[in-house]
């Protein structure tokens, strides 16, 4: 990493206030609204003109991923700069520009493993959010035994040939491209697992939306019958895809614990305590009349306190250059359970008015907690569940052995 | 918010682990307790004077170093490992801190250096029943010609068996209850009229009831305003809460280790018990509060350092974090060791004892959740 002179990331944050002040619309600055989050792709329908604007503008500088290298590009930008840009984003309170998996995971894992033809291929539209990328990782007989998957993939000669099942695919039906996994060879488990990428539109695959409990439908089965990939597209060595995949489980497992959780359940929706304070009411000195879930939301408050400091600490470790392999690994585990609480807190402090469905019987933000309540249960499932998250904390990092 | 040490921080804390690790390793409280000293032990407090760790909070131009309350946090996470017995809670932490928040020039002159120093010991003796509550103070302070008769009783004064000077929280106007009419004042431990009854405490530390009849002290004992003695002690408080929940810290985390080598050398079916599921994931579970503890403590350390102003919500979740802690990871601890963590040649009682004093004493997790929730308006 280059070193900066304090002076020189001054200037660096002038111009970046300046470029922001000229190309960042204006309603960008307003509270993202659950219904206007750009996740590009082709069929990205921008409900909000200025948020294609905006993107366009981010994603030309590069700035929709500062740190990745500029020939591919990123915005090429050293980690100081890019805490400078960060910082200015966040001053003028910038909403992102785009949401999305390829940023997330895909890109990150691509940077590390794939060539340089596969990252000059699919980098840029990464980062200009032309192409939406879902993951292909479960299967119906492979969730916490992730390794035991089976979809097939032949070597046909000029190309590959796929056949099987994925599941839990997020946002399948409206991704343009996907990364998957794919068993090369069944006499081994881990070392027979590839890592391939291929259109969505490739003739035999198909998408078919899941629906939740919450009434939603963010993820997909997805079928795979004959599905044709050229060999160009096969990420890393054949049959070295699980090295690929664990590398971005933690890029995933990450940026759920960064905050990107369903089910907290977006904009409108006011804390626990607020509620409470309406829907129990408080006694003459301010309390909450009811002790008991007055003390539960304080000690979720606590956590969830404790949980940002150390988000915080962490992230100054890692400046410092310590080790900070440990803080990351429970990170998941500990998001997953205070989101969960929060979740169930909230429904609660609400009463009746948390047990709504639909229609006008009900406020929007009520039902917005009730369905978020729902979704919020499969944070301890989706991305590794708490109970694989734990035994990875007792064998990484407590060093506990397995059980013979 | 600071979260990495400095290289002065960092020496220290190297410097107090070792001390605790080499001096003051459990097996030395364990002789203290069979020897019955009731924790007291001049010579262990004579080295850590030595080692300047009397001196942290106190400035330089009153003989201390002037390290500030992250570097003493350092050395009450180390003395927490061993869960050994010091007055550096009530001495270094509170008295130096109701010193230099609240007294006088006269008063810092002649008490600081001797903070530092380790000649003298202190405690700061707040709380009358057996619940934490520093706004009950009942005890009167009434005015005099030449200054204030006290009267009143004082329960479970941390060091008190053998302070050589007190700090009696006291009140001079209104009711208990009332953060108004509170004054802190200094009295020696000869005073007249001022009984202490040593008490033989479960963590083997040891603590004194006081009972104060007619005891007369001077206009210039009294640390602070009359009256707004509050303004002191609850910042004085604060920093205790702090200090105590990274001594807490420490002991968490050594009970935790204990366990883990525990795990990983018992075997039980042929198989090493650390291989059991049940018991790795209660393991995961207390590493992950082991870590976001001490987070919130280092937030809380540096916070004083910073004088933020949330330093009381910080104070609270630190102690309340601490307290919950320490009482899962020292009740897991025997549970794991089975019948030997139930026997008194194991360290494991020794330390869920500690922990309850540890939770009990400046408020307990109950007590902070009230006090987060009220600074956090409801």
């Amino acid at each position: 990493m280059a070193f900066d002179a304090p002076e020189d990331l001054d200037e660096f944050r002038t111009s970046v206030r300046e470029w922001l002040e000229e190309n960042c619309p204006p309603s960008m600055r307003t509270p993202m609204k659950d219904d206007e989050i750009v996740w590009g792709g082709k069929r990205e329908a921008f409900k909000n003109p200025d948020s294609k604007v905006w993107l366009e503008r981010m994603g030309e500088k590069g700035w929709t991923a500062p740190e990745w290298p500029a020939e591919y590009g990123g915005g090429g930008l050293n980690k100081a700069q890019a805490r400078v840009l960060q910082q200015e984003l966040r001053r003028i309170k910038a909403r992102p520009a785009l949401f999305s998996f390829g940023l997330w995971m895909f890109g990150p894992a691509l940077l590390e493993f794939g060539n340089d033809e596969q990252k000059k291929r699919f980098i840029p539209d990464i980062v200009k959010g032309k192409t939406r990328w879902c993951q292909g990782y479960s299967e119906p007989g492979a969730g916490s035994d992730l390794a035991g998957l089976q979809t097939k993939c032949e070597d046909k000669g000029d190309h590959w040939l796929i056949n099987g099942q994925k599941v839990w695919t997020s946002y399948a039906d409206q991704a343009d491209w996907i990364f998957c996994l794919v068993r090369t060879d069944k006499s081994v488990k881990h070392e027979g697992i590839s890592f391939l990428v291929f259109d969505m539109e490739t003739e035999g695959v198909e998408a078919r939306p899941i629906k939740l409990i919450s009434g939603s439908s963010p993820f997909c089965e997805t079928f795979f019958t004959d599905v044709k990939v050229p060999k160009d597209q096969l990420v890393g060595k054949l049959n070295g895809g699980w090295t690929i995949a664990k590398r971005l489980l933690q890029f995933e497992r990450s940026s759920i614990s960064a905050g990107g959780f369903g089910g907290t359940g977006g904009s409108g929706i006011l804390p626990p305590q607020e509620y409470a304070k309406q829907h129990v009411g408080v006694d003459e000195t301010g309390r909450v009349s009811d002790g008991d879930l007055r003390a539960r939301i304080t000690d979720h408050l606590m956590y969830a306190k404790a949980f940002g400091l150390t988000v915080q600490r962490s992230t100054e470790e890692a400046k410092a250059g310590q080790e900070v392999g440990h803080t990351a690994s429970i990170m998941k585990y500990a998001a997953a359970k205070m989101n969960q609480d929060k979740c169930e807190l909230l429904v609660e402090a609400l009463g009746t008015d948390g047990l709504g469905w639909s229609g006008d019987g009900f406020a929007e933000d009520a039902k917005k907690a009730t369905r978020g309540w729902l979704r919020s249960k499969g944070n301890s499932i989706e991305g590794g569940t708490s109970e694989i998250n734990l035994n990875v904390v007792a064998k990484r990092v407590l060093g506990l052995r397995e059980h013979q | 918010m600071s979260f990495v040490l400095s290289e002065d921080q960092q020496m220290l804390r190297d410097t107090a682990m070792a001390f605790a690790r080499d001096e003051m390793p459990v097996s030395h409280l364990r002789e203290l307790r069979d020897g019955g000293a009731n924790g007291v032990d001049a010579e262990m407090r004579g080295k850590l004077a030595e080692l300047g760790f009397f001196g942290v909070l106190v400035p330089e131009e009153y003989d201390g170093v002037g390290l500030g309350m992250v570097a003493m946090g350092q050395i009450m996470e180390a003395q927490g490992r061993t869960i050994a017995a010091t007055p550096l809670l009530q001495t270094a932490v509170m008295g130096a801190s109701a010193l230099i928040l609240g007294g006088s020039e006269a008063q810092k002159a002649e008490w600081l250096p001797k903070i530092a120093s380790g000649e003298v010991t202190v405690a700061l003796a707040v709380d009358e029943g057996t619940h934490h509550a520093p706004l009950n103070i009942a005890t009167e302070a009434e005015r005099n010609g030449q200054g204030y008769t006290l009267n009143g009783a004082k329960r479970y004064v941390p060091d008190g068996h053998h302070a050589d000077v007190f700090i009696i929280a006291a009140r001079t106007f209104g009711e208990a209850g009332q953060a108004h009419g509170i004054s802190l004042f200094l009295v020696p431990n000869t005073a007249d009229g001022l009984s202490v009854n040593a008490l033989n405490t479960v963590d083997s530390h040891g603590a004194a009831h006081l009972t104060l009849e007619d005891v007369a002290v001077g206009e210039d004992c009294v640390i602070g305003a009359v009256d707004a003695g509050w303004e002191v002690l609850e910042p004085t408080l604060d920093r205790g809460r702090i200090a105590l929940a990274a001594e807490a810290l420490g002991s968490a985390q050594a009970a935790f280790d204990m366990t883990l080598e525990y795990m990983q050398t018992r075997k039980q079916f042929g198989q090493l018990i650390g291989s059991f599921q049940s018991l790795q994931h209660r393991a995961a579970k207390m590493f992950t509060d082991l870590e976001l503890t001490r987070s919130c403590i280092a937030a809380a350390l540096s916070g004083i350092d910073e004088n933020r102003n949330d330093v009381a919500e910080l104070a609270s979740l630190a102690k309340a974090r601490a307290s919950d802690l320490i009482h899962l990871v020292s009740n897991e601890t025997v549970q794991f060791h089975g019948g030997i963590g139930m026997t008194d040649a194991h360290d494991s009682g020794l330390y869920m004892k500690r922990a309850r004093v540890q939770e009990a004493l400046l408020g307990g997790a109950s007590y902070h959740r009230d006090r987060y929730a009220k600074l956090n308006g409801f």
